[in-house]
């Protein structure tokens, strides 16, 4: 069954002893030769910014690129409720192996159990860290880091700062990378987007991006490339991530070999703000630390939701015993802490039942009357509130005195370029960390827990492994830019830019987008089915040719030019979106965010198949048209029991 | 809904720029700011019309990358938000909107709305930072902070790095950006040993870049999105006369 082609390079013994020991084994690279070594990084989130700042402070060189106008923009900046650790500081027997085994549990069985466990083993590094470069965590009253808790978990782990955790960290990062840009180790390349991977003799040496002030088509060389680059959520064109954000830098490294791993593996989360209209191009998120006191409910009759959706009575009228608290029914054990997977189906059934609470129907009460009864207004306010006016700005309607509206929407894949245990890919000297690879989260992530990889792998892991790499390099020169496979690379992405350009269609790139968008999540949405994964594949397959055939992008390369930019982009997600959608069909099983409608139980939860899909489903590009080849790494867990996931007691 | 937008066009960095208004239809109530600029530029596409280019991306209010003076203020009429969180309902029906790109030296158009902002980053790098590096951090717990201070370094820490201060301080000051810095860090025991040289540093380059200097008119604080008031700039004031008499 082992896959030769996929090596996960899992080191040997207790899963205790595993990192130690790979630590151990891993060659060191000497100050000196240090500076003979040169690593791009792609990407300045959380994951991309941690480790070019700790490459750099090693004595590497390091070219970090984004593409926005400043590192600091990144989308990490946007994670709002926090970032777990294992720091046991609430004494409530929170501990490393509680941590995996949640984050296991939590991803339904489908990741892999020596990265989570090392995952765990680092958290706490993470918080000193980040404590250190004078990130405001929130503090208890004695001076003491306060906690919080979150979904699919019943311990208080989630470190915070306010609403705005993922800014904090990012900008912790951020001061960290200006440190070592500032020391000259770092060299910054804002305002550039990668567009293809370079391969000399089988191996990453260097990128080509575009300069978006200028459209130059630029050449860079290094001996290891590490992508940080985020996830693909914008296929569905509706969704939390960022609008720049997007999977092309993935794609990239794919169609130059990289297995993609589990890409059907997508995160819809529960608490956004509803959809309210066609022209919107983008849903906000509310953070899930709301489920810690907003509870969650529809009503129990259909009268009141015709009133409703007539505004014929506020929902703060309907009385206690109308109301249907259907995750405290459904789940008592962990009541609105349900995982995200769980909460979001939840709200589907109760809105394909007909209980939607807005005008489309696609809606669900996030109620706080009886935690600001039980907390006071000032403590609510502490907690949420920035959360609270953001959600006041965008609906002209107050959670201070009428429950919040939200719905599920995309915001996380979990799928990702496939890495071995040292987050290399299967091109040797290209590494992928955060959310760009697939190795800790299954088949659902635990909220709080992305900060965690981003930082786990930028800060102490991947300085570590990537040192076993280069360890074999220092000898070799430079990589030379004007070698022909850079020149053949920058020619192949001059001429995409040209077939773009030369379409001339009538077509703007978003509506087209949009469309891709509607047939994602219909088709590879909250439920699938065998039909309509077929149907979905086709239909994506039109929509690229329509592309082809009638879009229009204004003025020329050579210039600051956006709808370019998003052109290229929608290229890569259309091929995303394809492959979504056939790792979705061959997955016949109930699994996380990934429902199968073919597979649940009597009571609608997710069923797993075990015996059939137990595996990383890794994903090899055969070139522009071809079927892909699916290879599979299977998943032994020899620490955790496998159990069906069960919140309800 | 419909709106005429006056916006400010200008190609590069090397050509003048002027203003051109446009006539945008079919705008939802429920519009964002940012959207009907995004309706604005499909129907601009379509009539064979170069689009308004505009920096954006996270449309939460929280990456700090979209700009815009919007009829004479920065981020628009509403208080205490971003453009990206400013709803349409704000204005008239048939109302005229004038759009412009932040106006600083500092901040060099890039095109029409879109600003180079790369001062704010290399400020930063002058000393913006704790010098820890990777993994010789202590125990998180072992430096405790009092709740009201985190709270505190936490306001100033909200700043997003639009640069919403600098362009609509008269003096195209960048006072408040430096201090909400300087005064998160100040506020906390970690990272004192490099205070000064710090509060110097940064000083220094926000001169050295073209940045005016704070006559406290309190521009910058009526227009922060994120509310970071002018007694993080007296905390920052304090730091560096501190720090000059250390010298």
């Amino acid at each position: 069954m082992a896959d030769t082609k996929l090596v996960s390079k899992i080191p040997e013994g207790p899963l205790a002893e595993k990192w130690s020991k790979r630590k151990s084994e891993i060659r060191i690279v000497s100050p000196n030769n240090k500076r003979k070594l040169e690593v791009i990084v792609v990407g300045t989130g959380l994951g991309g910014a941690s480790a070019a700042a700790s490459l750099g402070e090693l004595g590497y060189n390091v070219k970090i690129f984004c593409i926005s106008d400043s590192p600091r923009r990144a989308h990490s900046i946007a994670a709002q409720g926090g970032i777990n650790a294992a720091k046991n500081y609430q004494n409530d027997n929170d501990s490393v192996y509680r941590l995996f085994y949640d984050t296991i549990k939590g991803g339904d069985y489908r990741s892999r159990e020596a990265n989570v466990y090392r995952l765990a083993e680092v958290s706490a590094s993470i918080i000193d860290q980040c404590v250190a470069q004078g990130v405001p965590f929130a503090r208890e009253y004695g001076g003491y880091l306060a906690n919080r808790s979150f979904g699919g978990v019943q311990v208080s782990r989630t470190f915070y700062a306010r609403g705005q955790t993922g800014q904090q960290l990012l900008l912790g990062a951020y001061a960290a990378l200006n440190k070592e840009i500032a020391a000259g180790s770092v060299k910054s390349y804002p305002r550039h987007e990668m567009l293809d991977l370079v391969i000399i003799n089988g191996q990453a040496k260097g990128i080509i991006a575009r300069n978006l002030v200028t459209g130059e088509i630029e050449r860079f060389g290094a001996h290891a490339v590490v992508l940080a680059t985020g996830g693909y959520g914008n296929t569905y064109f509706l969704s939390t991530n960022a609008m720049n954000s997007n999977g092309s830098a993935a794609m990239q490294a794919y169609r130059k070999g990289a297995f993609f791993a589990n890409p059907c593996f997508a995160q819809i989360h529960p608490t956004c703000i509803p959809v309210h209209g066609d022209q919107q191009c983008k849903l906000t998120l509310m953070s899930e630390s709301l489920r810690n006191d907003g509870r969650i409910w529809v009503p129990k009759k259909m009268e009141d939701v015709l009133k409703l959706r007539k505004h014929e009575i506020k929902p703060s009228q309907i009385p206690e015993e109308d109301r249907d608290y259907y995750l405290e029914r459904r789940y008592p054990a962990f009541g609105n802490l349900v995982p995200r997977d769980v909460a979001s189906r939840a709200a589907k059934e109760r809105c394909d039942a007909g209980f939607g609470v807005n005008e489309t129907g696609l809606a669900v009460f996030l109620d706080f009357a009886d935690a600001i009864k039980r907390l006071g207004h000032q403590r609510v306010e502490e907690r949420y509130g920035n959360l609270f006016q953001m959600y006041e700005k965008i609906t002209s309607s107050s959670p201070w005195e009428e429950p919040m509206m939200i719905y599920p929407a995309i915001h996380y894949t979990m799928g990702g370029l496939w890495v071995d245990y040292d987050l290399q890919t299967t091109i040797p000297g290209l590494y992928a960390i955060g959310e760009a690879n697939f190795s800790d989260h299954g088949g659902n992530r635990l909220g709080a827990s992305a900060l965690m990889q981003g930082l786990a792998d930028g800060y102490f892991i991947l300085p570590y492994t990537i040192g076993d790499y280069l360890s074999h390099k220092f000898a070799e020169p430079k990589t030379d830019i004007n070698a022909p496979e850079f020149a053949e690379a920058e020619k192949k992405v001059r001429e995409r830019i040209d077939r773009i350009f030369a379409v001339k269609g009538t077509e703007t790139v978003d509506s087209i987008h949009k469309k891709l968008g509607h047939i994602m999540w219909e088709y590879v949405g909250m439920a699938r089915n065998e039909e309509g994964l077929k149907k979905g594949i086709e239909e994506i397959g039109k929509l690229r040719e329509e592309f082809w055939k009638t879009v229009r992008v204004p003025g020329s390369n050579e210039e600051f030019n956006q709808e370019l930019e998003k052109a290229l982009r929608l290229v890569d997600f259309f091929d995303i979106g394809e492959l979504m959608a056939r790792d979705a069909l061959h997955r016949k099983e109930s699994c996380g965010g990934h429902f199968r409608e073919e597979m649940q139980t009597e009571e609608g939860e997710t069923k797993r198949d075990d015996e059939n899909f137990m595996y990383v489903g890794a994903w090899e590009y055969k070139g522009e048209g071809a079927e892909p080849e699916l290879h599979k790494e299977p998943l032994k867990y020899e620490n955790i029991k496998i159990a069906t996931r069960n919140y309800k007691d | 809904m419909e709106y005429n937008i006056k916006v400010w066009r200008q190609r590069n960095a090397k050509t003048k720029g002027h203003f051109e208004t446009y006539h945008v239809t079919d705008v939802e109530e429920d519009a964002s700011f940012l959207e009907m600029l995004d309706i604005l530029n499909d129907q601009l596409i379509r009539q064979g019309i170069d689009p308004i280019a505009f920096d954006h991306d996270c449309r939460e209010g929280i990456c700090g990358a979209c700009s815009l003076y919007i009829d004479g203020r920065a981020h628009g009429p509403d208080d205490q938000v971003t453009t990206c969180q400013l709803f349409m309902r704000h204005f008239q029906p048939g109302a005229t909107i004038t759009v412009e790109p932040w106006r600083s030296a500092a901040f060099p158009v890039i095109k029409d709305l879109v600003v180079d902002r790369q001062a704010f980053d290399k400020i930063l790098q002058a000393g913006g930072f704790i010098s820890v590096r990777t993994g010789a951090a202590q125990d998180a717990n072992a430096i405790l902070i009092p709740h009201d201070d985190a709270e505190l370094s936490m306001d100033a820490a909200a700043c997003v790095g639009c640069g919403a201060c600098v362009a609509t301080c008269k003096n195209g000051s960048a006072m408040l950006f430096v201090a909400a810095r300087v005064s998160s860090l100040a506020l906390l025991p970690q990272g004192r040993p490099e205070a000064a040289r710090r509060a110097r540093a940064m000083v220094a380059k926000m001169d050295e870049l073209g940045f005016g200097n704070c006559t406290n008119t309190r521009a910058c604080e009526m227009e922060c999105p994120k509310h970071v008031t002018i007694d993080h700039i007296a905390r920052l004031n304090r730091e560096y006369l501190k720090a000059r008499f250390s010298e």
